[in-house]
């Protein structure tokens, strides 16, 4: 404990900390592109599609090769395991064409959750076995960054200490073997929206559990300067009688990170989770105009929030492919003002966000 | 863990954290005048002054009825028991005299270090028996904040896990307590200077104690909005053969700070430690110049660094009252302008070469 050991020259720190704040800069966030087979499965399905391999290359290739107008967006985009290795039509893998576009490749790296035995439905994530093989290769293969869900769900008697600690010292892990190639772990510690409990409990839980994992990657010597957090935002259950307005959401979630993320993490990029592409949007939005200090970057790390209306448009049909890409770049364009606290929802002035921050409200 | 039992309300927050903004308004700091009998005997020692009540009440004195710009500078003045109920030479009591110069009164409520067996002369800290009473009339009394002083040293095996988690719990409990009766708890984990480390070591230290000291807070609902840190500035040991400069010491200070304390928490409020009045003034300017975001305000909380002159200058005599007062409120004027990042010492080149002094490259 009074030692330190250092692992990480000050070279490997600078290009970790250069690759994280490269993903956050100013305007950009991150396309999780990273849908396991399965959970394609599940999308394609929604729109009568066919979830074969061509079909997801296709699609991901819409979205890598939106035009232009993506670049000040997109910063980095997350793949799944198949994706590092397909190509573009003109035969050029995907991660030389996103890194050529100057956006960073991520992948993500953990194995699903399993089950905590004698707990209430509660789960820890697997992947670590051989993780380190597996991560140096992939930075061959051209990641810079890669990503690992944690889950943990509100009930009355969840999220228990053991759930806490656990997914907080796996996440820690993880991020530690991850720094040793030259790879910035996303840490993403998912609080599910289930429920019926309102916006104050899923804040404490939400700063118990951060609380958590910031112990756990100071305890395992993570370098925080080169990680990326990837929370939920704060929110009610979705179950919850009582609807709040983003500026509650904004106001609660921003309390809960300056109470429990140090300012040397460069940025979080939130989990859209299930809100929809708008409400993902106005929500980030108001976290930007919140009247609180914000020592780090708070932008998007979305899959559904960015793509639900380009699949709806492309509906796995050739011809849809310039409509599709439409739908992502507007999402884009959205998240890419909203991350700084510039973006007005259809209908309302940009500017009109800030005055309805209830300053009294304690939290 | 998964439940949430409020233990203040809204006002009660709100209290707090008005406080704790006073304390580290821009420009200002504290006054550490906590002494207790026995290191006050130290510090008259030197000047040859015979450590009785009167000699302590007359110095304090002193300190107090300074001219009222000294509000400028000094947020808050943290007394001893003893202290809080002396009274001026006009007959007020001293927290009235301060209060009415709009400064913050605070009280040391610890009770000294306690051996940890089994460990190398480690410490805890004592002072929780009847704490919550004590607060409450300590509020009563004229307090708006308290300070508390955990222990750690380093050498080749200390800190040990055992006094990190232990004095991190204890500087938790005295938090909970203190906000439960209104009252601002500074909490002050210092890692001593003593030792022939280098910087890094003492950066390592300091981060793992402060993440320790944070999770306990979390640990214990602590409401970290209406508290205040005051932890030592991470420097080589005083025996370490390498000289480091103000931006080093600086530079190392922010990025251990930067790692561990959520921006939520209003102010820090460094101890001086062994530092000498001019070396504690030229780092804390120093870290106000660090180009990183510093979401806190950083400032300090002097106790020698603020009156080593004052008593060199009093010597124990009235008729030096007046040059005393003036020796204070220099060092005073000096640490606001730290606070702010303007100091510069004396004959030394301008803000813009300071800035140059940090080292870009040196990774921390």
């Amino acid at each position: 404990m009074p030692h330190a050991y250092p692992f990480l020259t000050p070279e490997q720190k600078k290009e970790l900390s250069d690759i994280a704040h490269k993903i956050v800069a100013t305007g950009k966030g991150i396309l999780a592109a990273d849908e396991s087979t399965g959970s394609v499965a599940k999308r394609f399905q929604s729109i009568n599609a066919e979830n074969t391999e061509e079909n997801r290359r296709l699609y991901r290739q819409l979205l890598f090769t939106a035009d232009e107008r993506i670049k000040p967006c997109i910063g980095g985009v997350i793949l799944f395991h198949e994706t590092m290795y397909q190509k573009t039509d003109d035969g050029k893998v995907f991660t030389q064409y996103l890194k050529e576009r100057d956006m960073v490749v991520g992948i993500k790296v953990d194995k699903g959750v399993v089950p905590l035995a004698g707990t209430n439905g509660e789960t820890t994530t697997q992947g670590l076995d051989g993780l380190y093989e597996r991560c140096a290769q992939y930075k061959k293969d051209g990641a810079d960054f890669a990503k690992w869900r944690c889950v943990l769900k509100i009930t009355p008697s969840t999220p228990s200490r053991l759930a806490i600690v656990e997914n907080a010292n796996v996440l820690a892990r993880y991020a530690s073997i991850c720094q040793m190639h030259g790879i910035v772990p996303i840490i993403e510690p998912e609080i599910l929206p289930d429920g019926d409990h309102d916006l104050k409990r899923c804040q404490y839980v939400t700063e118990k559990v951060l609380a958590a994992v910031y112990k756990a990657l100071s305890d395992h010597h993570v370098y925080l300067e080169g990680t990326l957090l990837k929370p939920n935002m704060v929110t009610a259950g979705h179950s919850c009688s009582h609807k709040y307005t983003n500026q509650e959401i904004a106001m609660s979630t921003v309390t809960a990170l300056r109470r429990t993320v140090p300012p040397a993490v460069p940025g979080i990029t939130f989990l859209s989770g299930g809100q929809s592409e708008e409400e993902a949007s106005v929500n980030l939005n108001a976290m930007n105009q919140c009247p609180l200090h914000r020592p780090w970057a708070l932008t998007f790390s979305y899959g559904r929030a960015l793509q639900a209306s380009a699949l709806k448009a492309w509906c796995g049909k050739k011809e849809n492919g310039k409509a599709c890409q439409e739908e992502f770049i507007k999402r884009a364009l959205a998240n890419n003002l909203a991350c700084q606290g510039k973006y007005a929802a259809s209908g309302a002035s940009a500017a009109g966000g800030d005055s309805l921050f209830v300053a009294n409200h304690a939290y | 863990m998964t439940h949430q039992f409020p233990s203040l309300s809204p006002e009660q927050k709100k209290e707090l954290s008005d406080i704790a903004q006073r304390m580290v308004a821009p420009g200002k700091g504290i006054l550490a005048a906590d002494e207790s009998t026995g290191t006050m005997g130290k510090r008259f020692e030197k000047i040859k002054v015979e450590n009785n009540e009167e000699n302590r009440r007359s110095f304090r004195e002193l300190l107090f009825s300074t001219d009222p710009s000294i509000s400028n500078c000094v947020g808050g003045i943290i007394l001893f028991h003893e202290t809080l109920y002396q009274k001026s030479d006009s007959g007020k009591l001293f927290p009235q005299v301060i209060k009415d110069k709009g400064i913050v009164v605070g009280i040391k409520v610890d009770k000294g270090t306690a051996g940890l067996n089994g460990t190398d002369g480690e410490t805890t800290t004592q002072g929780l028996d009847g704490l919550s009473e004590r607060c409450a009339q300590y509020k009563k009394d004229g307090c708006d904040f308290a300070k508390w002083r955990c222990v750690l040293k380093i050498s080749d095996s200390c800190p040990t896990s055992l006094a990190i988690a232990e004095n991190a719990n204890v500087l938790a409990r005295y938090a909970s307590i203190c906000q439960q009766n209104g009252l601002v708890p500074i909490v002050e984990p210092e890692v001593l200077p003593d030792g022939n480390h280098d910087l890094l070591r003492c950066q390592y230290v300091t981060e793992k104690v402060l993440a320790a000291v944070y999770k306990a807070l979390s640990d214990h609902h602590v409401y970290l909005e209406g508290t205040l840190l005051k932890p030592n500035m991470v420097t080589a040991g005083q025996s370490c053969a390498k000289k480091f400069t103000p931006q080093e010491v600086a530079m190392a200070t922010v990025t251990a700070l930067r790692r561990t304390v959520p921006a939520s928490v209003p102010g820090i409020c460094f101890l001086s430690g062994g530092q000498s009045e001019e070396d504690a003034s030229l780092n804390l300017s120093a870290i106000n110049q660090v180009p990183l975001n510093r979401p806190w305000k950083l400032t300090f909380s002097y106790g020698r660094a603020l009156q080593a002159s004052t008593l060199a200058a009093w010597q124990g005599k009235a008729a030096n009252k007046a040059a005393a007062q003036e020796a204070l409120c220099c060092r005073a004027k000096i640490n606001g302008l730290a606070a702010k990042g303007e100091y510069k010492a004396s004959g030394s080149a301008d803000q813009a070469s300071k800035q140059s002094l940090f080292t870009a490259s040196y990774v921390y």
